[in-house]
């Protein structure tokens, strides 16, 4: 076979057209949800301690700061970042998406997998009703319009009213195992995204994504269980 | 052995394919993949048929010409070239799918062959050095550590067959350049153009509409060469580090 001189697309040479600085804005965004979600899932198992444990560290993620920073001066920057990162995260997926589905126009007819996990398969996927979860949980707790008890109620209040009804808890559920899924694909990614996977850290950086993955999905599922089982009213 | 073939065949780029079933009987264990194509092959024209087209050259697993997806997967069950995997592999009265490399990089050119320049385009961008080399020098005027020779030799074992695009499900030439990348990243020899060398190889990677790589691991499961994702990993460590040191992707 003669080589064929001519390329169907001269390389575009944008900083953000290359496909390894594409994964980078979805390493970087990634990390920045994931150390979020730590904090968001300490703040949840507030829970435990009661109404007013609860609630007032609702109050306090609103004041932090106070009187030095106008109220919810610190939750709004917290916010903004968490909108710029979910934002640059959708758009590198969406991006790659495309540039895969360019990359295979005529599909195998036969196609076996060798050793993907359910994890690395199930990314996109996952991601996309992750996003959906996600509005709809901000709708349900943040701003109670979908909550049973509505908006002019205390955190504590919509948290019970939302997991006392079986079809929301589980779907809460099924939302944060496919979180724990694609965390642990996405905290492998990363970390061989970022350049800093090896041979020799491979078990470490698998050990670390099973680890992270597994305390934030049964970290945010221990309350909604609890309120499900009545062992928080 | 008795087989049952679906095979992929296609005029031309320009003409839809379709799997054609065909029956090759009298098949001996030890024949390789593709001397049992040459079986039917043969049948094929001395029935005036159009023999399957296939590529392949040296049959001893170092060229990388030869690559079929054989029943879905890259080179067949066994982690080797289409070349040198026997028939002793199958059994008798098995159905073998039988498709070439699909990518966008990988138009087909017939049946199961596949145009492949695309990877010789990824290596004029930068998978070479240009200094003048001359004869080989004292093996002590330069030293290099066991450890990166011995990585640089496991990346340099790429044989540019493409099963790692074959099998990758986003179509990403990653496993391929990052070799190419790491091979010369890792000697002396390769740091004069190290950084530009990744930017231009990974912006003509993504021109040829090969997709990007998804950590997902497929392309080194089925490397005829085994070679690693770590190679991957060194090669975006490689591209952030051109990229801070202020290089611009070219080409």
């Amino acid at each position: 076979m003669t080589t064929q001189p001519a390329q169907r697309r001269a390389p575009k040479t944008g900083r953000f057209d290359n496909s390894v600085v594409k994964k980078t804005v979805m390493a970087v965004s990634g990390i920045i949800m994931i150390l979020y979600l730590l904090a968001h899932m300490v703040g949840n198992l507030k829970a435990f301690s009661g109404p007013e444990s609860f609630n007032s560290y609702s109050g306090w993620i609103r004041t932090i700061g106070e009187p030095a920073l106008p109220a919810q001066t610190a939750l709004w920057i917290i916010r903004l970042v968490l909108l710029a990162a979910v934002v640059l995260h959708f758009w590198a997926a969406i991006s790659l998406w495309r540039q895969a589905r360019r990359a295979r126009p005529v599909p195998y007819v036969t196609k076996k997998r060798v050793q993907q996990s359910f994890a690395s398969r199930t990314v996109r996927w996952g991601g996309l009703i992750l996003a959906l979860f996600i509005i709809w949980h901000i709708l349900d707790l943040t701003l109670g319009a979908v909550n049973p008890v509505g908006h002019d109620s205390t955190p504590y209040d919509r948290l019970v009213a939302s997991f006392s009804n079986i079809p929301i808890t589980l779907f809460y559920v099924v939302s944060m195992v496919l979180l724990g899924l694609h965390l642990r694909h996405g905290i492998f990614a990363a970390t061989q995204t970022l350049g800093q996977t090896n041979k020799r850290r491979e078990r470490a950086v698998n050990g670390l994504a099973y680890l992270v993955a597994g305390v934030i999905t049964v970290g945010f599922l221990l309350v909604p269980l609890s309120v499900a089982f009545g062992l928080i009213d | 052995m008795n087989l049952t073939l679906r095979i992929w065949r296609q005029r031309d780029r320009t003409k839809k394919g379709k799997m054609v079933t065909y029956h090759v009987t009298d098949v001996s264990p030890d024949m390789s993949f593709l001397e049992m194509l040459d079986v039917l092959n043969e049948k094929l024209i001395l029935d005036g048929d159009d023999p399957v087209a296939f590529d392949h050259d040296c049959r001893e697993g170092i060229c990388g010409s030869c690559g079929l997806m054989i029943n879905g997967i890259a080179h067949g069950p066994e982690q080797t070239t289409v070349c040198q995997l026997h028939m002793r592999s199958f059994s008798d009265g098995d159905v073998l799918d039988i498709e070439p490399w699909r990518a966008g990089g990988f138009p087909v050119v017939k049946d199961l062959a596949v145009d492949r320049s695309a990877f010789d385009r990824i290596i004029s961008a930068g998978g070479f050095i240009s200094a003048p080399t001359g004869t080989a020098p004292e093996a002590h005027s330069t030293p290099v550590p066991k450890k990166n020779s011995d990585a640089a030799f496991d990346a340099a074992t790429c044989i540019g067959c493409g099963a790692c695009v074959a099998a990758c499900p986003n179509g990403s030439a990653m496993l391929f350049t990052a070799a190419k990348v790491s091979h010369l990243g890792l000697m002396p020899q390769g740091q004069p153009e190290r950084d530009s060398r990744v930017l231009k190889m990974v912006a003509q990677q993504d021109a040829e509409d090969f997709g990007g790589c998804s950590n997902i691991g497929e392309c080194s499961a089925v490397c005829p060469k085994g070679i690693s994702m770590e190679t991957i990993s060194r090669l975006n460590h490689d591209l952030l580090g051109a990229l801070r040191a202020g290089g611009v992707p070219t080409s």
